[in-house]
């Protein structure tokens, strides 16, 4: 059943659209990550979703509850976890969930008993009363996604969460996430790392200018829009013209060859067999090999297809990705 | 949204807002002195050289100076909402099923700490270089209520273009290109009746000048041989404060509920 589903969504500011009617749905208890680069409209989809802001056009449910008719009640039913940390520096880190706990209006004791298991579940108990400012980023990154699960809300919308992190925090809050998901909860979650959405979500929606561009799950996105390739490293690049000649036979796309690195990579349909038949063309040729792989697609490769730019690495921060 | 939750709401941002004035002292401590460099520049830069008829200009100087600092007080809400809006927690305040008007009451109510403190520094001060209170602790504490009940309603004004302005620093400069000719062009320093003709009925209809001619009168700073104000707002000050406050309450509240609701963070 769906419980996040929206159509035809559409917003603008001034003359630049940042959503053109886009359509998503996220079934129970599963994560949907939306993956784009910066200015793609992720952050404006989850704005419209948990009624931040109002699309020019379109209509959205979340848990049953029309976010465009009864905003309050949307709210009461999920959980967000912002692009930049939403947490205050001034107050210490149970203040600031027993704070959020007293919104949901929880109730004193149930808010600080939740506050103190949140904590504890995110390893900051032992800094639950020192002010904010002194945690670092990836702790203010996990305090603020503890501020999302207080009221144990049906639906979470995680923008970014592990933008601008370091790997090391980022690898935490994925542990937390992918915990999270095991628990019940359904998510969803914009990035705009392909390694996150690979590992983490069921089911992947590449939007870019504000639309859809491709929906599947990961495997499904690799084997529509990548599919395996085999890299040769031959001994000498002498040989280089006679081995890509004689591998189109086996090749299922363009070949593509680095004089260079004396290197062909090509592309194949089917790729233990191709590999085994390339192999025997290359050895009765008598063409000598220092080193073969099989290449299984990353969603880099599909992303690239897709949006025709490369996607932002997970070892960058915060930069604009050209569109 | 019952108003119980409303109120709920608004005492846990004004929690929130109290524990930041203990965490960040620094704030305090610019509220806590200026008052005191005011009535002391105040007290002994002018005090000996302008005269005012039938009262010493100590006794007739602290009214103005209470009107306007309380005043300057009410900016410090302004400033507070302006910087709440360029973090990331007021989106987290509205993703929250809380009442939509908590995060401005909840500042508002706040801020009037900073005005009981800067009052009560201010009277100390005032007491050691002369000001006595002539009128009794009931009348006393009634013109203190209203230097508070307006600046309270002042601050909802600096509510509302603390949730227009794009930043901080914009918000204390326009506090000040309104507050300083609002409190200038008053009774607050110089008697009213010295001023040049528009001037002088500009000031005998601003609000600051009934509410500082209400702080003297409910402190007992006019003695009996001074001479009765011509205009119905100096001759009913409480009242005509009262009206101000009101008006203000009634425009401003909604105003700046509704601009909040709009508002996304910047």
């Amino acid at each position: 059943m769906a419980i996040v589903e929206a159509k035809g969504l559409v917003k603008h500011y001034g003359d630049v659209v940042a959503l053109d009617g886009l359509d998503l749905e996220v079934q129970e208890g599963q994560i949907l990550g939306l993956l784009g680069p910066n200015g793609a409209g992720k952050t404006t989809a989850v704005s419209i979703l948990t009624t931040l802001l109002i699309p020019d056009a379109g209509s959205a449910m979340v848990a049953g509850v029309n976010v465009l008719e009864d905003r309050m009640e949307v709210r009461r039913r999920i959980g967000l976890s912002g692009q930049y940390a939403a947490v205050d520096e001034h107050l210490t880190g149970f203040e600031n969930l027993d704070m959020v706990g007293r919104l949901y209006h929880l109730g004193k004791e149930q808010s600080r008993k939740r506050a103190r298991e949140l904590l504890e579940r995110f390893d900051l108990a032992f800094a639950a009363d020192r002010p904010v400012k002194t945690y670092s980023g990836g702790m203010r990154r996990r305090l603020d996604l503890a501020g999302a699960l207080v009221a144990k809300s049906p639906v979470l919308f995680l923008d970014e969460p592990t933008t601008g992190l370091d790997p090391r925090s980022r690898v935490e809050l994925w542990d937390i996430i992918k915990d999270l998901v095991a628990s019940g909860s359904t998510l969803l979650l914009t990035t705009q790392y392909l390694e996150e959405a690979d590992l983490l979500a069921d089911d992947i929606m590449v939007i870019d200018n504000g639309r859809e561009i491709a929906h599947g799950t990961s495997e499904q996105l690799k084997s529509t829009f990548g599919g395996d390739t085999v890299e040769f490293v031959l001994d000498n690049s002498d040989q280089l013209g006679r081995a890509v000649e004689l591998l189109g036979e086996v090749a299922a796309g363009d070949i593509r060859s680095a004089q260079e690195t004396a290197t062909v990579n090509v592309p194949v349909s089917n790729g233990a067999a191709s590999l085994t038949r390339a192999l025997r063309i290359l050895d009765d040729a008598e063409i000598p090999l220092s080193d073969v792989q099989l290449r299984r697609p990353t969603l880099d490769d599909v992303f690239l297809q897709l949006t025709g730019h490369v996607a932002e690495r997970g070892e960058t921060t915060d930069q604009e990705v050209s569109v | 949204m019952s108003l119980r939750s409303a109120l709920g709401d608004g005492m846990v941002i004004a929690k929130r807002n109290v524990i930041k004035i203990k965490r960040v002292p620094e704030v305090l401590v610019f509220v806590l002195i200026s008052p005191i460099m005011f009535v002391l520049l105040f007290a002994y830069v002018f005090g000996d050289s302008i005269s005012v008829p039938g009262l010493s200009y100590r006794e007739f100087l602290m009214g103005g100076i209470f009107a306007q600092t309380v005043i300057f007080g009410a900016t410090f809400t302004g400033a507070g909402l302006a910087e709440d809006m360029q973090k990331g927690i007021i989106d987290r305040f509205r993703s929250l099923p809380m009442s939509r008007s908590a995060v401005v009451f909840g500042r508002t109510a706040s801020d009037v700490i900073y005005n009981v403190l800067s009052l009560i520094i201010m009277a100390l001060t005032g007491l050691v270089v002369g000001w006595r209170v002539n009128n009794g602790i009931g009348s006393m504490l009634l013109g203190f209520a209203l230097l508070l009940l307006f600046a309270y309603a002042v601050s909802w004004v600096m509510a509302f273009v603390g949730l227009i302005v794009p930043s901080v620093e914009v918000i204390n400069n326009a506090a000040f290109l309104v507050i300083f000719p609002l409190t200038f062009i008053s009774n607050a320093f110089v008697p009213s009746d010295n001023l040049p003709g528009p001037l002088k009925t500009f000031a005998e209809w601003n609000p600051v000048s009934s509410l500082t001619q209400a702080a003297r009168e409910l402190f007992g700073n006019i003695p009996a041989g001074a001479p009765e104000p011509d205009a119905w707002p100096l001759q009913n000050p409480v009242v005509y404060t009262l009206i101000w406050v009101g008006i203000i309450l009634v425009v401003f509240v909604p105003l700046s509920v509704n601009q909040y609701k709009r508002v996304k963070s910047r």
